[in-house]
């Protein structure tokens, strides 16, 4: 079977990125459960910071830059997708939102995702039930029922047994699951026809 | 090869003076430009039509009949005619009134507009676009065709032995562009009734306006109007330019910065770049429009977008001026070397009564 990929997406800001080190965590636990599996996956790595400004001029203009073109079709043509987000103001940052803005509606029919934050206390954790969740949902996405949320205590009292490690090992399962359970399938192509003329006449 | 000028018809204040036309000075501005393309030599003018500000032109054929009036050769046009908004019927009488009183220089681009407030305003919704599109172009096709037609639609009240007059000019109606920038169905449209396709090429990478010509030439052969070479296809283009290409693009930037569409977006080397915009010196100019040839192939018009975003119209009148004098003639030139003698001109009015007097039949299955 063909390597499959698994878009690895963080709207983290900083630099080193605590947003980048969880998805790190998160496909490193996935890809590990692929290959325990039989299944070849490869992780690819996007972090929205880099693709700021093209985002924006994409939201404006209708259409991707020719430097955020490759990032979107390897999200469009991904076997899974594991977003990342910051919290910001109880919810995903404006830069993790615009990036989905603006990705074609059907680029994540069916396609298993897994949904993790960070954020400066715990209190945010249910950003991700409030606010990710729902918006997956409404791009038609299968979100794995666990998602990962990373408090600075969770950092501060890592171990390799810790809490947070077992939710990253449980929520990596549950995405692999859905991930080898699907043939990998070409994306849509949004210039095909899909209706005859005769039909289009007949008001089909 | 035809060449031209559209126009959106925008009043945008022109962000060097803050000053705005008036609708007045606007309209007559449109009219301007339209007398100076036929003074420097080119082929067409398009008006757009819009019901909403900033936009002047929301009856083009008024416009177009006060242009015919002063002009002699210049080929009236219009990008778009909202085919969905607008009763066939109207646009089946306005059109054919025009092509009598223009003597056949007249041609439309049919368009869906996408502006969803303004559906309702004329008893429609944008949700139905693409059936708006289909339905009143096949009962516009027929009204311009049969002498009397019995219809019934979705969209509009039934007809029972109408004949919508004047009949076109000579019993041959105006030809027909469908103008899209992402819909595949309104390629397939053109291709169907054997139509011009025309893409408006400007806001969009090339890659993106080569897939939807390569659909519209590949359903055209689909349904037997010929090879897919022959389809007649359109292209958009934006240009600005100065003799000296640093000139043109430090006039040029706070337009494209401050523009509807596009501004405070990317950079004007960005834009240029991913679309067809080019800002810089006639040559460059003729380099680009020839380069759009190697993704669409050999095709039958081209249009410039030269007077939007509040340029002043004496700017535009130069610019007509370098296109006419300088960049055209090489253009008419260089596209006619290597282009096969199988691949048509666009239809004009003459060529379309000849080809309706030798092939009647096959005119009358279209």
């Amino acid at each position: 079977m063909s390597e499959r990929t698994i878009a690895v997406i963080s709207a983290g800001i900083g630099q080193p990125s605590s947003t980048r080190l969880l998805a790190d965590q998160l496909a490193a636990a996935t890809r590990a459960d692929l290959e325990h599996r039989g299944v070849a996956a490869r992780p690819h790595p996007v972090d929205l910071r880099d693709h700021a400004h093209d985002l924006v001029n994409n939201l404006l203009t209708g259409f991707p830059p020719a430097a955020l073109q490759p990032t979107a079709d390897a999200v469009r043509g991904a076997a899974g997708l594991i977003a990342v987000t910051p919290v910001f103001n109880a919810s995903y940052s404006g830069l993790f939102k615009l990036f989905f803005d603006v990705l074609d509606d059907a680029a994540l029919v069916d396609k298993p995702v897994l949904i993790a934050a960070t954020g400066g206390t715990a209190r945010h954790s249910l950003a991700l039930e409030h606010a990710l969740r729902p918006l997956f949902a409404h791009l038609r996405a299968v979100v794995v029922p666990t998602s990962v949320f990373a408090a600075p205590e969770d950092w501060a009292g890592a171990t390799a047994t810790g809490p947070l490690n077992a939710r990253i090992g449980r929520a990596g399962r549950e995405l692999a699951d859905q991930i080898a359970r699907r043939e990998p399938a070409a994306p849509a192509d949004p210039f095909a026809l899909t209706t005859s003329f005769e039909e289009l006449l007949a008001g089909e | 090869m035809q060449f031209g000028v559209f126009t959106v018809g925008d009043v945008t204040p022109d962000p060097t003076t803050g000053r705005v036309s008036t609708e007045a000075e606007r309209i007559k501005a449109m009219v301007a430009i339209a007398l100076k393309a036929e003074e420097v030599g080119l082929d067409v003018f398009a008006t757009g039509e819009h019901h909403n500000p900033p936009f002047v032109p929301s009856s083009p054929t008024t416009m177009l009949g006060y242009i015919a009036a002063r002009t002699e050769r210049l080929l009236l046009s219009t990008a778009t005619t909202l085919i969905t908004t607008n009763d066939p019927v109207k646009i089946a009488e306005d059109y054919a009134m025009l092509q009598h009183l223009a003597g056949g220089r007249v041609d439309l681009m049919m368009g869906r507009g996408n502006t969803g407030p303004v559906y309702p305003w004329f008893g429609q919704d944008i949700r139905n676009g693409i059936a708006l599109a289909v339905e009143n172009y096949a009962l516009l096709h027929r009204l311009w065709r049969e002498d009397v037609v019995d219809w019934e639609g979705k969209f509009r009240t039934p007809l029972q032995s109408f004949t919508s007059t004047p009949r076109p000019l000579d019993g041959v109606p105006p030809f027909v562009w469908h103008g899209s920038i992402r819909s595949p169905e309104i390629a397939e449209q053109a291709a169907y009734y054997g139509d011009g396709f025309f893409a408006n090429h400007i806001f969009w990478p090339k890659q993106h306006t080569q897939r939807m010509v390569g659909l519209y030439r590949q359903r055209f052969e689909h349904y037997g109007h010929g090879s897919a070479d022959q389809a007649i296809v359109g292209l958009g283009g934006q240009v600005f330019m100065r003799p000296n290409s640093q000139d043109a693009v430090r006039e040029f930037r706070p337009y494209f910065d401050n523009a509807p569409v596009y501004g405070h977006g990317p950079s004007l080397e960005d834009f240029s770049r991913e679309t067809p915009l080019t800002v810089g010196s006639p040559q460059q100019v003729i380099d680009r429009t020839l380069s759009f040839r190697r993704y669409v192939g050999d095709y039958q018009r081209q249009l410039f977008l030269i007077d939007h975003a509040g340029l002043p119209l004496k700017t535009v009148l130069e610019q007509l001026d370098i296109l006419g004098e300088q960049v055209v003639p090489v253009l008419r030139k260089e596209f006619a070397t290597g282009r096969p003698a199988h691949v048509p001109d666009a239809p004009t009015h003459a060529s379309l009564r000849t080809a309706a007097r030798t092939t009647p039949e096959t005119e009358a299955r279209r």
